[in-house]
């Protein structure tokens, strides 16, 4: 099934590193442009970039409070990726599942052999 | 015993466009694990992952060694995978490249570089297994066969619960 291939959509917005970068950041909790700036190491306008290209697809939400504009995660939006590894990520679910049986097998073989096959 | 797998706990990841990273952890010594991965008369009784019948499940374990896995997936259809082993470091480490048969273009160029690594600690291991695809177009392409298995999934539950109603 192919994806959308739209350019204001949600993998799109993640397909850059920098904005997977942030995103990461992101991740552990709310945080201002200042510190987007300092723990990715570009300068401002280039983070502010990103972070509109993140906020137009949903991914980042944004608050005043005082003079600091804060920045968040925003799951829901990254939902459709989440979903499309989904379907690969149930193929090997069920494949190591299969995997644990033979090696339950496996263990049982080398305890009735005494450990021969050490 | 069956209780203390790790079942479920598989996690995929995207570290960069063109990679797909899986790990997982197993109730057994790396060894055993490492001999499931690699032996075909074992690989063939986890490869299918419930969707159908391994048919074709060959393997020359060695540096330059081939393999090849065929299977026919529930609804008729034939899936095929082959590639090289490129590295083999027992009970540790195996790389080897996968190209899907059918897939345009099926070449070399198409092929992705896979690493299996096993780490034991405690009598449990972990499994790793990095997928490297030459471009971002063809790792997308492998996910996008994951999501049609996994609608299949969904179709098929939704017939269980269907017949369930009657």
């Amino acid at each position: 099934m192919a994806r959308a291939a739209t350019t204001a959509d949600a993998f799109n917005a993640v397909a850059e590193p920098r904005r997977r970068q942030i995103l990461d950041v992101l991740a552990a909790g709310e945080r201002p442009v200042n510190d987007l700036v300092r723990e990715l190491e570009l300068a401002q306008p280039q983070v502010s970039k990103h972070l509109r290209v993140l906020r137009e697809v949903g991914a980042v939400d944004v608050r005043d409070e005082g003079r600091r504009r804060l920045y968040r995660l925003n799951g829901r939006a990254l939902k459709p990726i989440h979903d499309w590894v989904k379907g690969y990520e149930r193929t090997w679910l069920e494949r190591f599942d299969e995997l644990d049986v033979v090696l339950e097998e496996l263990k049982q073989e080398e305890v009735e052999d005494g450990g021969k096959h050490q | 015993m069956a209780a203390n797998t790790s079942s479920g706990t598989a996690t995929v990841s995207l570290p960069t466009d063109e990679q797909i990273l899986i790990t997982r952890e197993f109730d057994a010594p790396r060894r055993l694990v490492f001999r499931a991965f690699t032996a075909p008369e074992l690989i063939r009784r986890w490869w299918h992952a419930k969707r159908g019948e391994v048919t074709v499940c060959e393997s020359d374990l060695r540096v330059g060694g081939k393999w090849r896995r065929v299977m026919i997936a529930e609804g008729g259809f034939e899936v095929g995978f082959h590639g090289e082993y490129r590295e083999i470091v027992p009970d540790e480490k195996v790389v080897y490249t996968e190209v899907f048969e059918g897939a345009p273009p099926e070449s070399a160029e198409a092929a992705t570089v896979n690493t299996a690594t096993f780490e034991e600690v405690d009598g449990r291991t972990t499994l790793t297994l990095l997928t490297e695809a030459p471009s971002k177009e063809i790792r997308d392409a492998i996910i996008d066969s994951g999501m049609e298995a996994g609608l299949q999934d969904a179709l098929d539950l939704m017939e269980d619960v269907a017949r369930s109603l009657r």
